[in-house]
């Protein structure tokens, strides 16, 4: 991008602090896959609706593909590469989506794990109509939603299996 | 080794996706130019001027191209595809519009810039000047005629086709009752989360392509590729990467940007990519679903169709580059699993200045089963009879298998089918969704004031549909086992259904197996991912090839181990003497030693060289009719298609004042032969069902009398959310093998969408005792029809 | 989908903001949430000359409760007004209201503040700063002046801030002692712009027998939020009574109301849901104010 005044953006990407130089224009969604080269995440609409984009910014999932690089500038992301441990281990809500059945061509689901990751945090035991809810603003075309609310379920069981969940009143 | 067939196996391709580590198209390419295209804003202009000057200005651009840079055989209409001695208008578009532009969105110019944004500027500022042209738009103005899509097709008729069986006419005229319908169903579309996507690299020194598409047949992109560019297909590679799903819409081909890209990324010296967007995808791939059907139907007073006639008229869009598979589909699969004495198809393919229309999830089977099941329920609330029990008198009886319709199906072989049980089926559905005892339910609701209904829909749907498909298994010398075949994958799970029959055939733990589809360098010979087909083609094709290879494994081991090959086993990738584990070696040694060779890599090496002595002297290492390693390769052709059926039933609430539907059960009860895996079949399922209610109640393309797509994005095109489909979807199997191929398989991949327009337009004219006949049907329809009726 | 080429600041105060706004003209549109915003560059139906990002001002991202509003500030995000329980106590509407708009990422970003700026008829906080008679206060060079709810809408997309100011807070008053709330609508899918909304404020007596007063405003029915005073139609109308009837605020929203069709709903049907759903948030604000008058949580 030639011509177009560029701006710094600082982030932090998954723990690991990351710089581009980038027009204001330049999507977030864009600085993360091609500037950044992250292509876990994925853009379906950008029109905010699909959520394949889902990002956590600052631990709150947001819409990559509605937000301008610039504007996130200083932020802490986390993207799909940023889910699994540190040695690779998938995480809770990564292991209950291989469980379940819950991706089919897997394109949504990026979006669908971290929406789940950050949602589980907050309430780590939905009941049937908070883990809909939960998912209720990411589209998926192949799997009819079915087990993808199932594989909500087993994630808040592995996560508690695995003593991860924050106590009940504890600090997430 | 249990048998992997049949396990609810945990797919092998997840690890990578759930990681963030596939690789779809626009992953692809990071050094290549992108491509943008300027589309026509109008349903139906001529093209006075382009000029590009301006656009040239913009930083950053490397070409811009119009029609009148295209060499002579870019420059031709795109092929068309599937040809038929009734399509007798048949037309396609331009790679780049010529003259004329025939929809909203078709590409009229090129431009390939550093960027996509830099890109979309220029195509911003090339200034196309047009001369609009009347629109037609929707099926009754395509008929009427009034004004044409294209000057020299008149009536805007593509095509007219009849078939039939019997004297329909006069089987309807003699028989004791008569019923006459009027059903109509909107456009939908696949609409994937991933749009197409193309990436071209040339190679100058070897004077080859390589292509990556986001497509269904890669074999197909590159037979059409070879022949628009004049390049041998040798020297052309397709590659499918990850795609993000495909519901049909991916099977056409090539798209004007699979030519065009390659084309300029030969001519830049550069790699070249084209990522669609949202909007593109509306308004510049393909649509389908929009048909409208007049039916006479002659039935006794049993309810036993006599003779059925059906006249259809659909719409084809703009073009045709995929022929009329869709309304043959229909015309064909709308008799179900029934049997009317007589039948009469008639239809009309009708162009309009709209997106062009191509197979998308049931390809014409959701439209021919409502037009059935509505007609079949007309004449049991017309006969005051049971809707189950009607259709119980209609059925083919397994008995009666293999029954031939006596129509021609959309692969050119008889309509026969092969095999089912529709009277078991119906069976396990009643008792699924508990038919007999909701009459009572329904009662006791509306005493409560709420409005219940109940629907039922029954279909047939032929599978497996040919020519073939082929499968390759190679043995390594490591002992892993590669697979290829060369159709596609959109996320039905291919890399583990493939492995498990491997697994099985070979002996070979899952784990140790690797499956590529799609992939021209690996196998190259395919035709594609459709009409629910992998299962019965390329499971059985690779199933075949690893059975060759399990053969040569067992000769040569026999050989070496100086034992009969009857004497073996392979388990856990051990050749070994049956009851004696320690007598064998592993297949990666039996894959060594079929391979002679003079120089020792390693020590495995050096025990097969020819100097490492043993062997009979007097022979050739490599025998006559012999190879070197362990491979298969196996086709399958088969004979015709095989016919796989299912039925669901909804029971509904409806809101007497809002008239919000609510879907209280949905349940399936399903057959395709046995199955594989059957938590992928079950996805498959859920995947399907979500599709047909969206179709039924959610998704229309809303042009208006201009041409204009109004509601070409996800804001106002309602692809449904997890609040739109049933909470659960309740599945009961039935499984009639096929006789038709070496696994008793039948395809499973679209049968969740086909009856759902049928079951659920059932359930809400149940609720309401309001005639039905048009899909989707919004609450505000419903509202309206409610008006309309005196409600 | 890319946006065309802009300039870009990003000012440290409201001071900075204001100035940025002054001297760069009509053609800069101020970037909070950017939710609605940024599709739209994104489609290139909106084509502003200049972004002025006010997300660096922290100091705008307040929640103040007093005795007569709760003031949102103009950072305040969507989710962060809705997770406040104060607030929700406090004008429980405001919580009501945000359940229905969009879906929580969509929340986690854009502003409340922002989107009665953008003054979307099919919004439903417009609806509510319309219905409880709040106000934005906005800043400019020339000084800030405090627009009211029925003045603020213009039209579609319209509202009454000149191209050089910023919205800073809007105030929505709290909720009175014998009052309630309800709200309703119905979308296509759950979570997309309402075919029809209606939100409801009611009082009752002090005893709280019967309704002494009822309002209802609408989204998705004209070109701005439609307030109806539904009290003629309600007024000592029982409270207490599940079985009551309010028929009669269906033939209210009926003959006030002349919402249009489009692709997702006729003109008739919108008039159907405004009468039912006016009925069942009515009863909704009715049972609150009951329950509240009575000790419970309101």
């Amino acid at each position: 991008m030639t011509g177009e005044e560029l701006h710094e953006v600082a982030l932090t990407v998954n723990g690991t602090a990351r710089t581009a130089r980038v027009p204001a224009r330049r999507l977030l969604s864009d600085c993360i896959r091609h500037d950044l080269g992250l292509t876990g995440t994925h853009v379906g609409c950008e029109h905010g609706v699909c959520g394949a984009c889902t990002v956590l910014l600052d631990g709150a999932p947001v819409r990559s593909c509605l937000l301008l690089a610039v504007s996130a500038d200083g932020c802490d992301i986390t993207t799909v590469e940023g889910l699994a441990a540190g040695d690779g281990t998938l995480s809770p809500v990564q292991q209950a989506f291989a469980e379940c059945h819950g991706l089919q061509c897997g394109f949504c689901t990026p979006g669908f794990l971290t929406t789940i990751t950050a949602g589980l945090k907050a309430n780590p035991e939905p009941d049937d109509e908070q883990a809909r809810e939960m998912v209720g603003g990411n589209l998926c075309r192949c799997t009819g939603y079915q087990n993808i609310v199932a594989s909500v379920h087993r994630a808040a069981e592995l996560t508690r299996a695995a003593g991860l969940a924050p106590r009940p009143g504890a600090p997430a | 080794m249990s048998s992997l067939f049949g396990a609810r196996v945990q797919r092998v391709e997840d690890d990578r996706l759930i990681r963030g580590r596939g690789a779809y198209l626009d992953d692809l390419g990071a050094d290549a130019l992108a491509a943008a295209f300027v589309r026509s804003p109008y349903a139906h202009a001529r093209i006075t001027g382009i000029d590009v000057s301006a656009a040239l200005e913009v930083e950053g651009v490397a070409a811009i191209y119009t029609h009148a840079d295209l060499p002579d055989r870019l420059g031709q209409p795109l092929p068309l595809l599937i040809p038929h001695p009734d399509l007798t208008h048949g037309r396609t578009p331009y790679p780049l519009a010529k003259e004329e532009v025939n929809h909203v969105g078709e590409a009229v110019a090129m431009v390939v810039a550093a960027d996509r944004y830099l890109a979309e500027d220029a195509a911003d500022l090339v200034d196309v000047s047009y001369e609009e042209l009347p629109a037609v738009v929707g099926i009754e103005a395509a008929r009427e005629a009034a004004d044409l899509v294209h000057p020299d097709v008149p009536g805007n008729r593509a095509a007219n086709s009849v078939q039939e069986h019997g004297d329909a006419a006069a089987v309807i005229a003699a028989a004791p009752r008569r019923l006459e319908l009027d059903l109509h169903i909107e456009r939908s579309a696949s609409t994937p989360l991933e749009g197409r996507g193309v990436l071209a690299r040339w190679d100058e020194h070897a004077g080859q392509l390589r292509l990556w598409t986001s497509t269904q047949t890669s074999t197909g992109v590159r037979a059409a590729v070879a022949a628009r560019l004049g390049l041998a297909l040798t020297d052309v590679d397709v590659i499918t990467p990850d795609v993000g799903g495909g519901f049909g819409v991916k099977i056409v081909h090539p798209w004007p940007e699979e030519v065009l890209v390659p084309w300029a990324a030969r001519l830049l010296g550069r790699p070249v990519k084209f990522t669609e967007d949202r909007r593109e995808h509306f308004i510049a791939s393909a649509h389908e679903r929009a048909q409208l059907h007049h039916v006479t139907v002659g039935f006794d007073d049993d309810g036993r169709i006599r003779g059925l006639s059906v006249r259809f008229w659909h719409d084809n869009g703009a073009y045709v580059p995929y022929g009329l598979i869709v309304p043959i589909v229909t015309s064909t699969q709308l008799l179900g699993p029934y049997k009317p004495d007589a039948y009469r198809v008639e239809f009309d393919s009708l162009y309009t200045n709209t997106v062009l229309v191509t197979p998308y999830r049931g390809a014409g089977r959701p439209h021919g089963c409502f037009v059935m099941e509505r007609t079949i329920d007309a004449i049991a609330a017309e006969l005051g009879l049971d809707r189950t029990v009607v259709r119980e008198r209609n059925f083919i009886q397994p008995g009666e298998m293999p029954y031939d319709q006596g129509l021609m199906f959309q692969d050119g072989r008889p309509l026969s089918y092969d095999s089912g049980d529709y009277p078991a089926l119906l069976a396990k559905l009643k008792q699924l969704i508990g038919w007999d005892e909701f009459a009572a339910r329904k009662q006791a609701a509306a005493a409560a004031g709420r409005r219940l209904g109940i629907g039922l829909a029954c279909y047939v749907e032929g599978t497996g549909v040919g020519p073939y498909e082929g499968g390759h298994v190679l043995v390594e010398t490591s002992g892993k086992v590669k697979v290829a075949t060369g159709l596609t994958t959109q996320g039905q799970g291919h890399q583990t259904v493939l492995a498990q029959l491997v697994a099985d055939e070979l002996g070979v733990p899952l784990g140790d197996i690797e499956v590529v589809t799609g992939d021209t360098r690996r196998f190259g010979y395919a035709v594609g991912t459709f009409a629910s087909r992998t299962a019965v083609m390329s499971g059985s094709a690779v199933t075949l090839a690893a059975r060759k290879a399990r053969e040569k494994a067992l000769r040569v081991a026999a050989n070496a181990l100086e034992v009969s090959a009857d004497d073996l086993v392979i388990e856990d990738g051990i050749v070994h003497v049956k009851g004696d584990p320690d007598a064998g070696m592993s297949l990666g040694t039996v894959a060594v030693l079929s391979n002679p060779l003079r120089y020792a890599f390693d020590e495995a090496a050096a025990a097969a060289t020819q100097f490492a002595g043993g062997g009979d002297l007097t022979r050739p290492p490599v025998a006559e009719d012999d190879e070197p390693g362990i491979e298969g390769r196996a086709y399958f052709s088969p004979v015709r298609s095989t016919f796989a059926s299912g039925m669901h039933a909804a029971i509904v609430a409806t809101d007497p004042d809002t008239a919000e539907v609510t879907i209280l059960r949905y349940c399936v009860v399903h057959d395709c032969g046995r199955l594989i895996n059957p938590r992928i079949v079950e996805g498959q399922i859920h995947g399907g069902v979500a599709q047909g209610v969206a179709g039924a109640l959610y998704e229309r393309m809303a042009y208006d009398e201009y041409g204009q797509l109004q509601n070409a994005s996800f804001m106002d095109f309602l692809m449904p959310y997890v609040s739109e489909v049933p909470r659960q979807i309740e599945i009961d199997h039935l499984e009639t093998p096929s006789p038709l191929n070496p696994l008793g398989v039948k395809g499973a991949g679209e049968a969740g969408v086909i009856p759902g327009a049928a079951v659920l337009a059932a359930a809400i004219e149940d609720a309401e005792g309001i005639a039905i006949t048009s899909m989707p049907i919004s609450p505000s329809d419903l509202f309206e029809l409610r008006r309309g009726a005196g409600a | 989908m890319k946006p065309s080429p802009v300039g870009y600041s990003r000012p440290h105060s409201v001071a900075e903001a204001v100035q940025a706004l002054a001297s760069l003209g009509p053609e800069a549109k101020v970037l909070a949430g950017g939710q609605s915003l940024v599709p739209l560059m994104s489609l290139r139906l909106a084509r502003p000359e200049h972004l002025v990002d006010i997300n660096r001002l922290t100091e705008l991202g307040y929640i103040d409760i007093s005795g007569s509003n709760v003031t949102v500030g103009a950072l305040t995000r969507h989710a962060g007004l809705l997770a406040s329980t104060a607030a929700g106590r406090a004008q429980p509407l405001l919580a009501h209201a945000l359940r229905c708009v969009a879906h929580p990422a969509i929340r986690n970003r854009g502003t409340t503040v922002g989107s009665l700026v953008h003054a979307d008829p099919a919004g439903e906080m417009p609806a509510v700063l319309a219905l409880l008679g709040g106000s934005v206060r906005v800043a400019s060079g020339r000084g800030d002046r405090v627009i009211e709810a029925a003045d603020f809408f213009l039209g579609p997309l319209e509202s009454a801030l000149e191209p050089d100011e910023l919205a800073v807070e809007a105030r929505f008053p709290v909720l009175a002692p014998a009052a309630g709330t309800g709200f309703a609508e119905v979308s296509r899918r759950r979570g997309d712009y309402a075919i029809c909304g209606v939100a409801v404020l009611a009082s009752l007596t002090d005893d709280g027998s019967s309704i002494r007063q009822a309002a209802a405003a609408y989204l998705s029915v004209g070109p701005v939020p439609v307030v109806l005073d539904l009290t003629d139609a309600v007024a000592a109308q029982p409270a207490g009574d599940r079985a009551a009837s309010y028929a009669g605020v269906r033939e209210l929203a009926a003959q006030h109301l002349r919402p249009e069709g489009d692709i997702h709903a006729t003109a008739a049907y919108r008039r159907q849901l405004a009468g039912v759903l006016t009925e069942r948030a009515l009863r909704q604000a009715v049972a609150a104010a009951a329950a509240r008058i009575g000790g419970g949580r309101s």
